[in-house]
This record gives C-alpha cells, structure tokens and sequence, in this order.
C-alpha cells in the first residue's frame, strides 16, 4: 500500500486498527519529501526528529485507545504559523532565523489532535503573491508541470498535498492564497468565514482579510480539519464567538433545491476560454445533480473587486510591517550609525522587492491628500462589495465560479509585472473583501493543467459549501487524478 | 498619475524603508502604473455609501483583567538582536 496516497479519513482507519503505526506513515512522507521536494520545493522547513517523535507519541495514545481521528496524522503547516521552537520564516530573510517561543492557536489544536508536524511550506514572502514566485529562499514547481507556478501564496502547501509529501497542510488565505493554489494543483482548498478560525500566531499581513484555513485531498478531509481548527479562542479578538457544527454532517451527497448563482461578472474579460469552459461544464453536472442553477446572476460590483482589494490589503500590510525595525527579533542590520538608518537598512536588506512594492503602495493609499481617493474609496467599494453578496444570498443558497482565469502559468512569466500578477487573483479576493466563506474543488483540466472550481457562502455558510463541494466529488473522478510520477 | 522620484523617496522616508536609486526608478514606474489602473475606483458612485473597515462589526471585546502566565524573559528575549541584561538594546534615540 502507498501510504502517502492516503487521505486523512483512510489512514485514521487504519491507524486506529493499528494496520500501521504512525511512525510508519510519517517515515513513509519524510522518506517521499526526501526523494521529491529537491524538485518540488515545497518545504522551507523539514522536522524529521520532532516529527518523529510526535508519531511515537500518538502510537502510544492510539495503542491506550485514547486517539481521535486525526491522531497520528502528518500534517504540513504554511511557513507564516508560529510554531514554537521550530523557526517561522514567511519565506522573508527577515524572520530566517526566527524561532517563535509560542504555538499559533492553529498549530496547538492540531498539536492537541495528536496530528504530527512533517515541516513547514514554502510561500509568496509574508504571503503577498499569487506564484510563489516572491519566496525570498526558492520558487516552488508545480507537480503537474514543474516548468509552471504552483499558485500563491500557499504553494508550498498545496503542492505538499498533491505530490503525496503529507496527509494534509494548512494555509492562509488574504485574497485567494488557499484556493488559487488548491485549484493550481488540484487539490480541495477552504477560506473560512472571516472570524472563524483564530489568527493568533499568525504573522499578520492584512488583518481585516487573513483567514486560516485546510487544503487537502478531499472534502471529507476538509470537513475533519475544520472541526480541529474551528471555533472562538480568546486571544483573538476578531474571532467568533458561536458554536462550531461537525463539519462532517454536512457531507451528503443530495443537492436537490439547493439554489445557485453564477455570477456572470466572474467570467472576465481576458479569462482563458478552456477553464471557462471546464467550469460551465462542471456548473452542469451540480444541474444534474439537482440544483437549481441560475446562470445570469450578478454582482456588478465585481469589477472594482481588484483595485480596492490592492488598496486596502497593501494598506494594512504597510502599517503591520512597521513592526519588523530589527529591535525585537528578526533581521537587524548592524552597520549604521543612527537608529533610523538601521530601520532603513533593516528594511531594505530584509524584505524582498513584492513587499516593499506593497508597503509603499499602501503608504502612499494612506498619506495626506490620497487617503479620500484611494484607501476611503476603496472601504466604500468593500460596503458595496458586502451589500452584493447580502443581496445575491437573498436569492442563492451559493454562488459558483471558476476560481482563477487561467490555468497555472510560467515560472517568470508575471513575476516582474506586478499587475498581471495581481489580475490572478481577481476571482478569489472579492470573497475576502466580504468577509464569507469560499471553497476551491478539482473540477477539470485545460490543456492537461488543473482547473479549480469555486463555490462561495453566506457568511458562516462552510457546511453548504462542503456539502456542494461533496457532491461535486461523489459525481466526479476529478480529485482523484494525480501528477505524473516524479 | 506618474510619481516623481522625490515623491517615492518621500514615500520611503515616511516608512524607513532604505530605497537604492534603482529602487526608486523601478517602484516610480510600477506604482504609477498601478495606480493609474486603480483609477476606475473613481467611477463608482459612492455618494451615501459609509466605509466598511472590517468584514464583521465587532465592538470593543472585552474581557476580564485576570492575571495569568506570561512567556519567561528569556523567551521574551531570545531572537533579540542585541540585549543588554534583561532588556533590548537600541541606538540612541536622541542625540
């Protein structure tokens, strides 16, 4: 048996009927991590001793019978999770050689689930990217071709799972940065509602719009992390307060009724014909399913998504950057001769050219003369954004769209076009911008390269976009596909 | 919407971020350009519209003052550049 093929629901099984150990599984990843990742590059980090050592552990509370269903599991967690003892780069020389004293509430509940921790995912530097690309250390390949990006920023992560280096990984999600690479290497990729998991201990970027969320090999493994990962935690103030459902009763396979909007905006102008044609196809088997699809929708605010998104996130992201002055931790340089030219150098020779881009770019939203044109205008565009969403789930219970334009593109291809890149991510921010809930599935392929299909929910809406996203995958095989051998 | 040079630098005092010549060339283009592309922000018509900051309207979270364990001062001060006994060392804020 190939024990890195296993999803988190088959391996619990035989984990809990002691078929294999922990050990066993987590030597079978760190041995496949071993012989793919030089090409893949996926992990900034590999923990093979602690990981190791955690799989002990869980052996012994599945041999007392006191494990759950992630107990044992290998699990991959985004380089921007604090994670105590082991180092938390962001993929910034900045945080290189940082090692948090603290776990992310995150990586505790998953830690206290028994789950083990293989090692830490590559990413776009402080997660500003859509490629990658912007890690300060390394690009990560995409598996189904290793000439093409795996998506951004959570590439890492959504590459570790689909080339078989872990059961599971973790991401964060700003304006499309767990769904775009899910649907980039086709795997299945959540952004929760705003608010529902904890963002403690995540290194903040945009902190109106950072989610935590799942990429796995299925929903039904989504559905398990979610109920690890989910629910109020007091040391984050914006999380909510309400009681977390099992994730698990939402997965049914009946969608008769369910109604759903297909909002023709998201299918832009410039979008590659093949995905846009994978995705009407794969909107007509939810129709054969038994949903009611509504096919002229409308959010017409849509197309001012992009401008106010990269506004307000390079906004919050200047004044949350602010903090890395090279006092407390991370890079310091040294060869100055006054406290503000260390600052200037610290920050000159610590970020990389994405995320100076951005913090200038906020900076220049936020200053006196430009704040009413941009940063206030584009909050006045995130209240007509939410009045959009407010209205269309008056009439739908979800809405579905592609979740990229385009299939994944060229290492190089956009990286020195700030732009182009930006325009990557014109399906998935809008979702962000309104704070709900958007899921990415497997749902075809153009030109042999991994289409994603988006379903996005009211807020606190996870169980109807998990029971979409479970019936789409009970009627298809898409999710079971895998990259060539590598 | 073409940033000037002294403009950028501006930009770059304001946050102390260190900027090379080439820096400022590089960002003066690639922000103007997508500055200019944000533009179409000015067609919408926001009369009446207040801004939304945040995506769920939270007010003050309170919560009560109780005392409880904090990390160790040798935690605190692990990944510290340049301490000095149990403090962080800095430069000279006035000279």
């Amino acid at each position: 048996m190939d024990l890195c093929s296993l999803t988190i629901h088959e391996a619990s099984q035989r984990l809990r009927s002691r078929e294999f150990s922990s050990v066993e599984i987590t030597s079978a990843f760190l041995e496949r991590i071993e012989k793919v990742d030089p090409r893949l590059r996926a992990l900034v980090t590999v923990c093979q001793d602690e990981a190791l050592e955690q799989a002990r552990e869980a052996d012994g509370r599945l041999a007392r019978g006191d494990g759950g269903v992630l107990t044992g599991i290998p699990v991959v967690i985004k380089d921007n999770m604090c994670t105590r003892g082991v180092r938390t780069t962001c993929s910034s020389r900045m945080l290189e050689n940082f090692i948090p004293p603290y776990d992310a509430t995150v990586v505790e509940r998953l830690r206290a689930e028994g789950m083990v921790m293989l090692g830490k995912s590559n990413m776009d530097e402080f997660a500003m990217g859509s490629s990658t690309e912007h890690s300060a250390f390394f690009p990560t390949h995409n598996p189904w071709d290793l000439d093409r990006v795996p998506g951004g920023s959570s590439g890492g992560s959504a590459v570790s799972v689909i080339a078989g280096e872990t059961a599971c990984a973790i991401g964060s999600d700003t304006g499309g940065s767990i769904r775009q690479p899910a649907g980039f290497c086709s795997v299945v990729g959540l952004k929760p509602t705003y608010g529902r998991v904890s963002r403690y201990g995540l290194v903040a970027f945009a902190s109106s719009l950072d989610q935590i969320g799942p990429l796995t090999k299925d929903v039904t493994d989504c559905a398990l992390l979610m109920n690890a990962i989910a629910g109020h935690d007091p040391r984050d103030s914006t999380s909510l307060d309400v009681p977390v459902p099992d994730y698990t009763e939402a997965l049914v396979s009946d969608i008769h009724g369910i109604r759903l909007g297909v909002p023709k905006e998201y299918f832009v102008e410039g979008m590659q014909k093949e995905v846009a044609d994978a995705i009407r196809a794969a909107i007509a088997v939810m129709e054969g399913l038994g949903a009611e699809v509504d096919w002229d929708a409308s959010l017409p605010t849509t197309r001012y998504g992009l401008a106010a998104y990269y506004i307000i996130a390079p906004s919050e992201a200047s004044a949350n950057l602010a903090r890395y002055d090279g006092v407390k931790y991370g890079f310091s340089a040294q060869d100055a001769d006054s406290i503000w030219e260390a600052m200037e150098k610290t920050k000159q020779n610590g970020f990389g050219p994405e995320v100076k881009r951005r913090i200038m770019l906020g900076t220049y939203a936020l200053s006196a003369g430009y704040y009413d044109a941009y940063y206030r205008k584009a909050q006045q565009v995130r209240t007509l954004t939410r009045r959009d969403f407010d209205q269309a789930f008056e009439k739908y219970d979800a809405l579905v769209t592609p979740t990229s334009p385009s299939v994944p593109f060229k290492i190089g291809e956009k990286v020195d076009d700030p732009l182009q890149m930006y325009l990557s991510d014109v399906c998935t921010l809008p979702i962000n911008i309104g704070g709900v809930p958007g899921i990415s599935v497997p749902a075809g392929f153009a030109d042999g390269l991994p289409v994603g299909m988006q379903f996005i929910g009211r807020s606190l809406g996870e169980e109807v976009l998990l029971r979409l996203a479970y019936a789409f995958e009970q009627a298809t095989d898409w999710h079971k596909m895998r990259p060539p051998a590598l | 919407m073409k940033l000037s040079r002294e403009e950028v630098r501006h930009l770059a005092v304001l946050v102390r971020l260190g900027v090379s010549d080439e820096e400022v060339d590089r960002f003066g283009e690639q922000l103007s350009d997508i500055l200019e592309a944000f533009q179409v922000l000015q067609e919408v018509d926001t009369t009446d519209v207040p801004p939304t900051g945040h995506a769920i309207a939270l007010e003050g979270v309170m919560r009560d003052d109780e005392p409880g364990p904090s990390l160790p001062e040798e935690q605190v001060l692990a990944n510290a550049p340049n301490r000095e006994d149990d403090f962080f060392r800095v430069r000279p804020v006035l000279e």
